[in-house]
C-alpha cells in the first residue's frame, strides 16, 4: 500500500517537472502551448539516441536531455511563438495542435512508431526496504531529482532577480518594459528554460511512462490538469496537484484498473465544475 | 447655378425596421443557390466519386455543428467528436437491435446526442477559455473511455459490426458506389443547413451573436447568457450526433475513431481553412480539407497528420484577418455574398 502511494509520488513528481514549463508559459504568461508535450518527447528522445547509438551514461544524458530541448524551445520561441503570444486562445490552441501534429509524424519519420526502451544504469534497478515499505531505487532517485528541481524553481521564481523580473513581466507587460526589464529577453529565456524542464521530464520519464511518437497527445491532458487543477497563480498549486493526479492515477490503475482512466478525467471536471480557477489558487 | 439639387433624403439609406433588417440579412443570395445547385448536380457529374462525396456531406455538417457553437456563439471546444460518436454509436446500436430505418435511426442519434449536449453544456458556462477547452477535452476523453471499456455493447476496440440499415424511408436501398449514400447525406445536411440558417438570421441566433461579442454588455440589454449558450450547445451537439450518424449508417460501421481527438482537430482545422461564423465555412473547408487529404495522402500516405499540422501552423499564423485580406481578396465579394462578415 505504501509502496503504491510511493510510486504515486514519484510520478506525481515527474509530473510536475514534466509541466512546470506549461505551469509557466500557461500559468504566468497566459498562453496555450498544447505542443508543450513535443519537447519532452524530443528530451526522451534525446536520451535514446545518445544512450543507444553513442553509448553516454544515463546520468550525463539528462543534462543534455535538457540543453536540447532547451535549445529547441529556444529556436521555436524565437521563430513561431513569439508571434502568437498576442493572439486568442483559439489561435494559440490550433497553432499548438499543429506544431503537436507535426512532431507525431516527424518523429514517426526519423525513429519510427515503435516504443522506445532505456536501460537504466545497474545502480538505479532494483528495490531497497526502508521501514517494511518496498521502493524502488528509481523512484527514489526521480522524488529526490524532481523534488530538488521544484525547490530550484520555487527559490529561483521567489527569490531572484530574474524571478522578480518574471513576475513584473507576467503582470504588466508594458509596465515592466517601461522599467527597462527586457521582457522579451525574458520570455525567450523562460520558454526555453521551461522547455528544457520538459526534455528532462521525458528522458526521466521515458523508463516509466513510455517513449512513442504520440506521447505529445497522450500526455497533453496531464499537463494541463497538473497546470488547470494547480491553478495559474504559483508553482506551489501546480506541484500539489501534480502529486495528487500521479497518486490517484497510480492508486487508481492499481486498484480498481476496471475503472481505467475514469477516475483522473472524472476528478478533473469536479474540479474544474466547482472551481475553474484552479483549486489551489485564490479566487479572481 | 439654377440647377435644382437632389433632396438630400433619397441619398440617405432607408433606416430598417427590425424585422425587415432580419429579413434582409436572411435574404438568399445567387452564390448560395450556385453552391447547393452544384453540389447536388453532382450526383449526376460525378458518378464514380460518390463515397468521397458523402464523406465531405458528413464532415462538412460536422464542421457546420462547430461552427455554431464556436462561430456564432464563441464557445471554443476541443471535444466536439464526443457528440459526432455518441450519435455513430446510437446509430449502430439502434440498427443492431432494430430500428434498421434510416431516418428514423437518424433522428433518434440526434436526440441522443442532443441529450449529451444538453448534460454537458452546464459545464462550459463558467470559467475562462482555457477552462472550456480542457473540460469539453475531458468529456471527449470520457466519453471514449466508455466506449472503449463497454466492449460488450460497442465492440471496444474491433469497432461495433454488424450494422446493416435497412432502405431509407423502407424505399432506397444502400448501394455500393455511395450513390444512395451521397443523396442521402447531402439531403440530410441540406435541409439541417436550412434549419440552422434560419436559426442564425433569428433574434435568437442575433442575441447569441451578441454573447459572443461582449457577454457582459448583452448581459446587461437583457440576453440571459446561459440558456442561450445551453441551447446552442445542444444544437450543436444534436448537428454532429447526425453527422456521427450519417456516417455509421452509410459506412455500416463504428469504430471507436469517432470519438478519436483527431476529429475534433479535423472540424476545427476545416473550420480554419474555411472561415467561420457564415455557416459555409465548415462545408467549403470540409472540400477544401477532403481533397487535401485525398492528395497528400496518396503522396505520403503514413505522414499526411504532418501535413496537416503544417497547414494549421501556416494558416494560424498568417493570421485570420490576413488571409481573409491577402490570399482570399479575389474572393472576398463572393464570400461576402455568402453572407461572411467584412473580411
Amino acid at each position: 500500500m505504501l509502496t503504491i502511494l510511493f510510486d504515486g509520488i514519484a510520478y506525481g513528481m515527474l509530473l510536475f517537472v514534466l509541466a512546470a514549463g506549461l505551469a509557466v508559459t500557461l500559468g504566468l504568461m497566459n498562453f496555450v502551448n498544447l505542443a508543450h508535450g513535443a519537447f519532452a518527447m524530443a528530451g526522451g528522445y534525446a536520451t535514446v539516441v545518445l544512450m543507444n547509438r553513442f553509448g553516454v551514461p544515463f546520468l550525463a544524458c539528462l543534462p543534455l536531455a535538457f540543453l536540447f530541448s532547451a535549445a529547441l524551445g529556444l529556436l521555436f520561441e524565437r521563430t513561431l511563438y513569439v508571434r502568437m503570444y498576442e493572439r486568442s486562445h483559439l489561435d494559440q490552441v490550433l497553432f499548438s495542435i499543429g506544431l503537436v501534429f507535426m512532431a507525431i509524424a516527424a518523429t514517426d519519420y526519423l525513429m519510427g512508431s515503435s516504443q522506445q526502451n532505456i536501460h537504466l544504469p545497474a545502480y538505479l534497478q532494483g528495490r531497497i526496504t526502508i521501514g517494511g515499505v518496498g521502493i524502488g531505487i528509481y523512484r527514489l532517485f526521480l522524488v529526490v531529482v524532481c523534488g530538488l528541481m521544484a525547490l530550484g524553481l520555487q527559490w529561483i521564481l521567489a527569490k531572484t532577480r530574474f524571478g522578480s523580473q518574471l513576475r513584473a513581466a507576467v503582470d504588466d507587460r508594458r509596465v515592466a518594459r517601461g522599467l527597462g526589464i527586457p521582457v522579451v529577453k525574458v520570455f525567450a529565456i523562460t520558454f526555453a528554460f521551461g522547455s528544457g524542464l520538459a526534455g528532462l521530464g521525458g528522458a526521466l520519464g521515458a523508463e516509466i511512462v513510455g517513449l512513442d511518437p504520440t506521447f505529445p497527445l497522450k500526455f497533453m491532458l496531464y499537463f494541463l490538469i497538473v497546470v488547470t487543477v494547480g491553478g495559474t497563480s504559483s508553482l506551489t498549486g501546480p506541484f500539489l496537484a501534480a502529486l495528487l493526479l500521479g497518486v490517484a492515477d497510480v492508486m487508481g490503475k492499481y486498484l480498481v484498473p476496471q475503472l481505467g482512466a475514469f477516475i483522473i478525467y472524472a476528478m478533473m471536471l469536479a474540479v474544474l465544475m466547482i472551481r475553474p480557477q484552479g483549486l489551489f489558487a485564490r479566487g479572481r | 447655378m439654377l440647377q435644382s439639387n437632389p433632396a438630400p433624403q433619397q441619398d440617405a439609406k432607408p433606416v430598417l425596421g427590425p424585422a425587415a433588417f432580419l429579413k434582409a440579412k436572411a435574404a438568399w443570395r445567387w452564390p448560395e443557390f450556385l453552391f447547393w445547385i452544384s453540389a447536388f448536380a453532382l450526383i449526376l457529374l460525378l458518378p464514380n466519386r460518390h463515397l468521397l462525396l458523402n464523406e465531405i456531406a458528413i464532415l462538412g455538417l460536422f464542421a457546420l455543428s462547430l461552427d455554431l457553437i464556436l462561430g456564432y456563439a464563441g464557445i471554443v471546444s476541443l471535444g466536439h467528436a464526443a457528440f459526432f460518436g455518441v450519435g455513430a454509436y446510437a446509430a449502430g446500436l439502434l440498427t443492431k437491435y432494430g430500428v434498421t430505418e434510416p431516418v428514423s435511426g437518424l433522428v433518434l442519434s440526434g436526440v441522443a446526442a442532443g441529450f449529451a449536449g444538453f448534460l454537458a453544456s452546464f459545464m462550459i458556462l463558467r470559467g475562462t477559455d482555457l477552462t472550456r477547452l480542457m473540460v469539453t477535452l475531458g468529456v471527449a476523453l470520457i466519453f471514449h473511455e466508455i466506449a472503449n471499456r463497454l466492449d460488450w455493447l460497442t465492440g471496444g476496440a474491433d469497432g461495433l459490426l454488424g450494422v446493416a440499415p435497412g432502405p431509407i424511408l423502407g424505399r432506397f436501398d444502400f448501394d455500393f458506389a455511395g450513390t444512395t449514400a451521397y443523396v442521402y447525406s447531402l439531403t440530410v445536411t441540406f435541409l439541417l443547413f436550412l434549419a440552422a440558417r434560419r436559426i442564425v438570421h433569428s433574434p435568437f441566433g442575433l442575441s447569441v451573436k451578441a454573447l459572443k461579442d461582449n457577454r457582459l454588455r448583452a448581459a446587461t440589454i437583457g440576453i440571459a447568457p446561459n440558456r442561450r449558450l445551453i441551447a446552442i450547445y445542444t444544437l450543436g451537439a444534436v448537428y454532429a450526433g447526425m453527422a456521427g450518424a450519417l456516417l455509421t449508417q452509410t459506412t455500416q460501421f463504428v469504430s471507436l475513431e469517432v470519438l478519436d481527438f483527431a476529429r475534433s482537430a479535423d472540424a476545427l482545422l476545416v473550420l480554419v481553412i474555411g472561415g467561420s461564423g457564415y455557416l459555409y465555412g465548415g462545408l467549403i473547408g470540409a472540400i477544401a480539407f477532403k481533397l487535401m487529404k485525398d492528395t497528400l495522402s496518396a503522396m505520403t500516405p503514413a505522414y499526411w497528420i504532418f501535413w496537416m499540422g503544417f497547414i494549421l501552423v501556416i494558416l494560424v499564423l498568417i493570421g485570420r484577418d490576413r488571409r481573409m485580406a491577402g490570399l482570399a481578396r479575389p474572393f472576398a465579394p463572393l464570400l461576402r455574398l455568402l453572407g461572411a462578415r467584412r473580411p
